[in-house]
C-alpha cells in the first residue's frame, strides 16, 4: 500500500510535469533556471527515512512471529530432507510408537504448530509450502528449522524454490492437513508392513530384489535406512509420480520401469534391462503397495 | 579494419565496447525468447530441461557481464574525456587491453556451446550444485574462466576511468563542477575496483574445487557451501548498482537538457550516489534471507537494504523536480528517460518489498524476483541506455536517428516490456518458482505465462526496429551538427563525430554548464555558484 502511494506520487509528478510544461511552439526563451531547494530536498530525505523506520519495526515484529528458534533442543515433529529431485519427510519415533518415512506427499495434523527440521542430502534446495510456512533453504550439513502449521484441513501445494539442477521444476510436493483423528489413522496405516505378495506380485517382489531395485528403494514406510532413491512404500496410494511430473497411472509407473530418462529426464535412476513379463510382474507388485 | 582492431583512441574503444555489447544483447535476447517460448503453456517440450538450464544461465550471464557492464563501460570510456575536456584517456593502451580481455572472455563463454556443454547452474551458480559430482560437464569451467577474463578487463577499464577523472580534467573543472554522468561513472569505477575482486576470488575457489580437488564448498569434506553465497553477493549486490548508477548518470544529463533546466539539487545527487555506493556493500545478505542465518543478523541487513531507498528516492524526486517548471521537448531520448523514471520506480519499490524479511521469505526465488530484476535492469538500465543512444548517437556518428522510427520503437518497447514483465509479479504471488523449465497447469499459470510470452514478442519487434533505425541512420541520417540538442556539457562543444584530438583548444571551465555560460553571457551559472551554490 505504501509502495502504491509512493508510486502514485511519482506518477502524478511526472504526468503533471509532462502535461503542464510540455513545450509548445518555438523555444523563444529559456524557462526560469532553478538549481534546487534545500527545504524540499530535506523533506524528501526525511519522509522516506521515517517510512523506512516504520517498515523496519513492522519487519522485525513479523520476523519474531514467523521464525522458529534455530537452536532448538526440542525433538522436531518432522525431519524434511531435499534430494535431487524429491522430498522425504521422516516422522521421528519420538512422539509416535514408531518412526516412518513419507515421500512427496506428507500428512500433518491441522491446527497444530509443528517444528520441522529442513536438511539436504546433496545440493541446496528450498522447502516452500507457501500457505503453511516461510520458505527455508535446505543447505547440506546445516540443518535449519521452521514452523509448519495449517489452520484448516486441506491439500496444500509446495515446491522447491532454490535452483538445484535439471529437475528443479519437478520437485513439487503436497502437504495434506487433516484433523487429528484422521491423521492418527493415516499414520497407523502407514506404519503397517506391506501385504505379503502372492501370485504374480510375488514374482515382482523377487525381481524387485534381484534387479537391485531394493538397493535404492524401500517398500515399507517403517524402513528408516538411508537410501539413494525415494521410498516406494504405499506407492499405489499416491496421486502423482516423480515430484509432480505425471499422474500416478499404471502406464506412468511402467514408463519408469522401462525408460526412466523418458519418465523424468536427468533423474538419477539407472536403466535396468527388463523384458515385458518382468515389467508386468513388477508393475503388479508395485500396484499392490497401497 | 586494422584501424579498429588496433584502436587505442577512447572514442573507437568506446564504440567497440558498444558494438560488442549489441552483438551479445541479440544473443541474450534470443536465449530469452527460447525461454518464453518454452514457458508459453504448461508442459511444453520445445527444449529439454538440460538445454533450458543452459539457456537461462547464458541469458543471465550474457546480459549482465557481456551486455550491461560493457555497454556502460563503453559510454563511460567514450564520454568521460569529452565531458571533462580531455583529449584522451589517461591510459589509452590499458583501455584497449581491457576491451579485448572482456570481448574474448565473452567468446570463450560462448565457445562452450560448441563443445556441447554450456554452463547450466544459473548466473549466480550456487555451490555445491557447481561442484564436480553434481555438474560434471566442462560448462562451468568455461563459465569461471570466462568470467575471470571479463572481471580482469572490467577492473582495467575502471582503473583507467578513475585515473582519467582524477588527472585529465580541463582547467577550472573542480570535482564540484564535473557533469553528473562523470560523477556516477567515477563512483561506479571505484565500486568495480572493490567488488570484482570478490568475484574473482570466488571463481578461483570454484576452479580449485573443480579442477584441483580442493574442498572450499563441499560440506561432506568440511567445506562451507554458504561461503560461495557470501563471496558472490559481496560482489553481486554492488554489481546491481554498478549496472544502474551509470544509468542514473545518463538520465541526469538527458532530463535537464530536454527540460531546459539545470539538474535539481546537484550536490544531493552526487552525495546520494556516494551513499548508495557505501550502503551497497552492506546489504549482500538480503539475497540470502531464505537461509537460516539468525534473526538479528538478518535484521541488520534488512535495515541497510531499506536505507538504500532513501538516497534512491532523493534521485527520483530530483529528476521529477527538474522536469517541474521546465519547457519539455519530447524527443525519443526524452521519452525513454521519462519511461525510465516510471519503470525504475516500480522496480525500486518492489525491491523494498524484499528488504522486508518476511516478504522475502515468501517471494524470493519466485517470478516476483524475475519481474523485479527486469524492472530494474531493463526498465532501469536498458531504458536509460536507449535514451542515451538517442541522445549521444548524433555526437558519435554525426547523424541524427530517425525520430519517427524512434517513436514507433519506443511504444513497441514500452508496451512489450510491461506486458512481458508486469504479469510476472502475479505469477510470483501465485507461487511459481523461478528457473523452472515448465510448470503444472494450475489456475492462472498458463494464462499469465502466455501473456508474458506475447509481450516478449512485441518487445522483440521494438528492439529490431531500434536496431534497424541505428543501421539506417549511420548511412542515411540527416547531419547532426555539433550541438543538435542545445546541450550544456563539453562534448557538445566539439565536432560531431569528434576529431581524433577531441578539442583544438581545451576550454576554460567556470561552472557545471560551460556551454550555458557561453550561450548566455548575460546570466552565466558561475554567478550563482560564486554567491553560494543554490539559488
Amino acid at each position: 500500500v505504501i509502495a502504491a502511494v509512493v508510486f502514485l506520487a511519482v506518477v502524478v509528478g511526472v504526468v503533471y510535469s509532462i502535461v503542464r510544461y510540455r513545450l509548445r511552439g518555438s523555444p523563444a526563451t529559456e524557462p526560469k533556471q532553478i538549481f534546487g531547494s534545500r527545504k524540499l530536498e530535506i523533506l524528501w530525505t526525511i519522509v522516506p527515512l521515517f517510512i523506512m523506520i516504520g517498515l523496519f519495526i513492522v519487519t522485525v515484529r513479523a520476523m519474531v512471529l514467523i521464525d522458529a528458534p534455530q537452536d532448538s533442543s526440542r525433538m522436531p515433529d518432522l525431519i524434511i530432507t531435499g534430494h535431487q529431485w524429491w522430498w522425504e519427510a521422516r516422522y521421528p519415533s519420538g512422539p509416535y510408537p514408531t518412526g516412518i518415512i513419507a515421500t512427496t506427499e506428507l500428512h500433518i495434523p491441522s491446527s497444530r504448530r509443528l517444528l520441522a527440521r529442513i536438511e539436504s542430502a546433496d545440493v541446496i534446495h528450498d522447502f516452500w509450502a507457501f500457505e503453511l510456512a516461510r520458505k527455508m533453504d535446505a543447505v547440506p550439513g546445516r540443518p535449519s528449522y521452521i514452523w509448519l502449521e495449517a489452520d484448516t484441513p486441506g491439500t496444500y501445494l509446495g515446491a522447491c524454490s532454490e535452483f538445484c539442477g535439471v529437475q528443479h521444476a519437478w520437485m513439487r510436493f503436497r502437504v495434506i492437513a487433516e484433523p487429528e483423528a484422521d491423521f492418527e489413522a493415516w499414520f497407523s496405516r502407514q506404519a503397517q508392513s506391506p501385504p505379503e505378495p502372492s501370485g504374480i506380485a510375488a514374482e515382482g517382489a523377487r525381481l524387485f530384489r534381484t534387479k537391485k531395485c531394493a538397493d535404492c528403494h524401500a517398500v515399507a514406510a517403517t524402513d528408516l535406512s538411508v537410501k539413494n532413491g525415494p521410498s516406494l512404500a504405499h506407492l499405489a496410494s499416491r496421486e502423482f509420480l516423480g515430484g509432480g511430473i505425471s499422474r500416478n497411472t499404471p502406464d506412468a509407473v511402467a514408463l519408469w520401469l522401462t525408460n526412466p530418462q523418458a519418465a523424468k529426464p536427468g533423474n538419477r535412476m539407472p536403466d535396468t534391462p527388463l523384458d515385458t513379463g518382468e515389467v508386468q510382474a513388477l508393475l503388479v507388485y508395485l500396484e499392490s503397495l497401497k | 579494419m586494422s584501424d579498429w582492431l588496433c584502436a587505442i583512441d577512447h572514442k573507437r574503444v568506446g564504440v567497440l565496447y558498444m558494438l560488442a555489447a549489441l552483438l551479445f544483447f541479440l544473443a541474450g535476447g534470443m536465449e530469452a525468447m527460447v525461454m518464453r517460448a518454452q514457458l508459453a503453456a504448461p508442459g511444453l517440450k520445445l527444449v529439454t530441461p538440460q538445454i533450458y538450464d543452459q539457456v537461462f544461465t547464458m541469458h543471465g550471464t550474457t546480459m549482465i557481464f557481456l551486455v550491461a557492464m560493457p555497454v556502460l563501460t563503453g559510454f563511460g570510456v567514450y564520454l568521460t574525456p569529452l565531458m571533462i575536456g580531455a583529449n584522451e584517456m589517461a591510459l589509452p593502451r590499458l583501455g584497449a587491453l581491457s576491451f579485448w580481455l572482456q570481448f574474448f572472455g565473452g567468446l570463450l563463454l560462448y565457445f562452450s556451446f560448441a563443445t556441447g556443454a554450456a554452463p547450466d547452474a544459473g548466473w549466480f551458480s550456487y555451490a555445491p550444485l557447481t561442484e564436480k559430482p553434481f555438474s560434471p560437464s566442462t560448462g562451468l569451467d568455461y563459465w569461471a574462466l570466462a568470467l575471470m577474463m571479463i572481471a580482469g578487463g572490467t577492473i582495467g577499464s575502471a582503473i583507467n576511468l578513475i585515473v582519467t577523472v582524477a588527472t585529465e580534467r580541463a582547467p577550472g573543472m573542480t570535482m564540484r563542477l564535473i557533469p553528473l554522468f562523470t560523477w556516477m561513472t567515477l563512483v561506479t569505477s571505484l565500486m568495480i575496483v572493490f567488488a570484482l575482486p570478490a568475484l574473482a576470488a570466488s571463481l578461483v575457489m570454484l576452479l580449485s574445487d573443480r579442477l584441483l580437488h580442493a574442498r572450499f564448498f563441499d560440506a561432506a569434506q568440511g567445506g562451507a557451501p554458504l561461503l560461495w553465497q557470501h563471496y558472490f553477493w559481496i560482489f553481486g549486490h554492488p554489481e546491481v548498482y554498478i549496472l544502474v548508477l551509470p544509468a542514473f548518470g545518463m538520465i541526469s544529463e538527458i532530463i535537464p537538457v530536454f527540460s531546459r533546466k539545470p539538474i535539481f539539487g546537484y550536490p544531493a545527487m552526487a552525495v546520494s550516489t556516494v551513499a548508495i555506493a557505501f550502503l551497497s556493500y552492506g546489504v549482500w545478505v538480503h539475497h540470502m534471507f531464505a537461509v537460516a542465518l539468525g534473526r538479528n543478523f538478518l535484521a541488520v541487513f534488512a535495515a541497510a537494504s531499506m536505507l538504500i531507498a532513501v538516497p534512491t528516492g532523493i534521485k527520483i524526486f530530483s529528476w521529477v523536480a527538474t522536469m517541474w517548471g521546465g519547457a519539455i521537448r519530447f524527443t525519443t531520448a526524452m521519452l525513454f528517460a521519462v519511461a525510465f523514471l516510471l519503470e525504475f520506480t516500480i522496480g525500486g519499490l518492489s525491491g523494498i518489498a524484499f528488504a522486508a524479511v518476511p516478504v522475502d521469505w515468501q517471494m524470493t526465488d519466485t517470478y516476483f524476483v524475475v519481474a523485479h530484476i527486469h524492472f530494474v535492469l531493463f526498465g532501469g538500465t536498458v531504458f536509460a541506455l536507449l535514451a542515451a543512444v538517442h541522445y549521444w548517437f548524433p555526437k558519435m556518428s554525426g547523424r541524427m536517428l530517425d525520430e519517427k522510427l524512434g517513436r514507433w520503437s519506443f511504444w513497441l518497447i514500452v508496451v512489450g516490456f510491461n506486458t512481458a514483465f508486469f504479469v510476472q509479479h502475479f505469477l510470483g504471488f501465485l507461487g511459481m518458482p523461478r528457473r523452472v523449465y515448465t510448470y503444472p497447469n494450475l489456475p492462472w499459470y498458463g494464462a499469465l505465462n502466455v501473456i508474458s510470452t506475447f509481450g516478449a514478442g512485441i518487445l522483440v519487434f521494438g528492439i529490431l526496429l531500434f536496431c534497424a533505425n541505428l543501421a539506417m541512420s549511420v548511412y542515411f541520417g540527416s547531419a547532426a551538427g555539433d550541438d543538435p540538442w542545445n546541450g550544456w556539457t563539453l562534448e557538445w562543444a566539439t565536432a560531431s563525430p569528434p576529431p581524433p584530438q577531441n578539442f583544438a583548444e581545451i576550454p576554460q571551465v567556470r561552472s557545471r554548464r560551460p556551454l550555458w555560460d557561453l550561450k548566455h553571457p548575460e546570466a552565466p551559472d558561475w554567478i550563482h555558484e560564486q554567491v553560494g551554490g543554490q539559488a
